[in-house]
């Protein structure tokens, strides 16, 4: 720390680290304990709807959620508005 | 009953070895009987750390696989005669540890009076890892302020929560963040995490919170864990967590920026 410090601009990164941690550690949390096959099974997916239709690669979310004492496969795919079919 | 506490983190580094070590006297010095085992199989250092490396006769693996008595196996501190230490062997590879030997030599020692048995975790998720934090009561969870460490102890607290003998019966492992290479005025100028953002973060308590010391590393360097060292931040900051842990309440010390004066403001220092 010196007499010229104020001179150098004032950097707050660690709010920056906290707010991307955040973000990312909710992520990865909310696929905790989901079976090892859904990252897989949403490729694969993926991989089909578009041979109908041209989504994004983000539009299929493949999530599994609780309904009491069922697991629920929850799929859920974002179809484009008005862009033709593939092929 | 023996209390088994695993002290693990995922990220490499940040300081499980050294806290194992420390935590590990801090019990003995206050007349508990303790183990501390090294499950780092193939990468050793808690003997160094300890100061019993040229003492290393037989290993943790030796015991599980019937080559030596638990008896032989356990290298008696020098320091305290109620601390024990289990070294990891060296030559082997990771697949030498089994559930069940774990188990029987857990068992052992539980059955031979110890009070503390603690597991000190290689870095990572794999076997090693997953086998020191399986039987854990409680787990020291060591983190940095930084990103990566943060991040990667969320992982383990994950793992603590399903892949576990209490997670697997319905039960919780009791999780405590230990926040090690704390700098208060990195923290205080924005550019480290704070005690509150980790905590934030992760949804934990802080059971203590080490101070970046150089009295760290030259306890390494001389085979004495620094909460043997007294007179620094980071041996009282290990024996207040220690402290707590067993149960006692005290308040965080080195955790704010000590002012200084008008002279070292001027010219830095």
């Amino acid at each position: 720390m010196s007499i010229f410090d104020f001179l150098k601009p004032k950097k707050n990164t660690a709010s920056i680290a906290k707010e991307r941690l955040r973000i990312i550690v909710a992520q990865e949390r909310s696929h905790r304990g989901a079976p090892d096959y859904l990252p897989l099974l949403q490729r694969e997916l993926l991989e089909v709807i578009r041979k109908y239709v041209s989504v994004d690669v983000d539009a299929v979310k493949v999530e599994m959620a609780k309904d009491g004492d069922h697991d629920v496969l929850d799929i859920s795919v974002a179809l484009p508005d008005d862009r033709p079919a593939v092929g | 009953m023996a209390e088994i506490i695993v002290v693990t983190s995922g990220k490499g580094g940040v300081g499980k070895t050294t806290s194992s070590a420390s935590l590990a006297c801090g019990f003995a010095r206050r007349g508990k009987k303790v183990a501390v085992i090294d499950f780092d199989v193939g990468l050793r250092n808690l003997d160094l750390i300890m100061g019993c490396e040229r003492r290393v006769v037989y290993d943790f693996v030796n015991v599980i696989h019937g080559e030596a008595s638990l008896k032989q196996a356990l290298i008696k501190d020098k320091r305290f005669e109620n601390l024990y230490v289990l070294a990891a062997s060296q030559t082997r590879d990771k697949d030498a540890l089994t559930r069940e030997g774990v188990e029987k030599v857990l068992k052992e020692l539980a059955d031979d009076g110890f009070d503390i048995i603690l597991c000190d975790s290689p870095a990572g998720i794999e076997k090693g890892a997953f086998l020191a934090m399986y039987f854990a009561d409680q787990a020291v969870v060591v983190v940095n302020p930084e990103v990566s460490s943060v991040r990667d102890s969320d992982r383990i607290l994950g793992l603590l929560a399903s892949k576990t003998r209490h997670a697997e019966a319905g039960e919780r492992v009791k999780e405590h963040l230990l926040l090690t290479r704390y700098s208060p005025a990195r923290v205080e100028s924005g550019e480290m995490l704070s005690i509150k953002d980790v905590e934030d973060v992760l949804g934990l308590k802080t059971v203590g919170v080490i101070p970046e010391s150089s009295d760290v590393l030259n306890a390494s360097n001389k085979g004495e864990p620094v909460i043997l060292d007294m007179e620094s931040s980071a041996g009282q900051a290990y024996d207040d967590a220690v402290a707590r842990l067993l149960g006692e309440d005290r308040p965080m010390r080195f955790t704010q920026l000590e002012k200084k004066g008008f002279f070292s403001k001027l010219f830095g220092g």
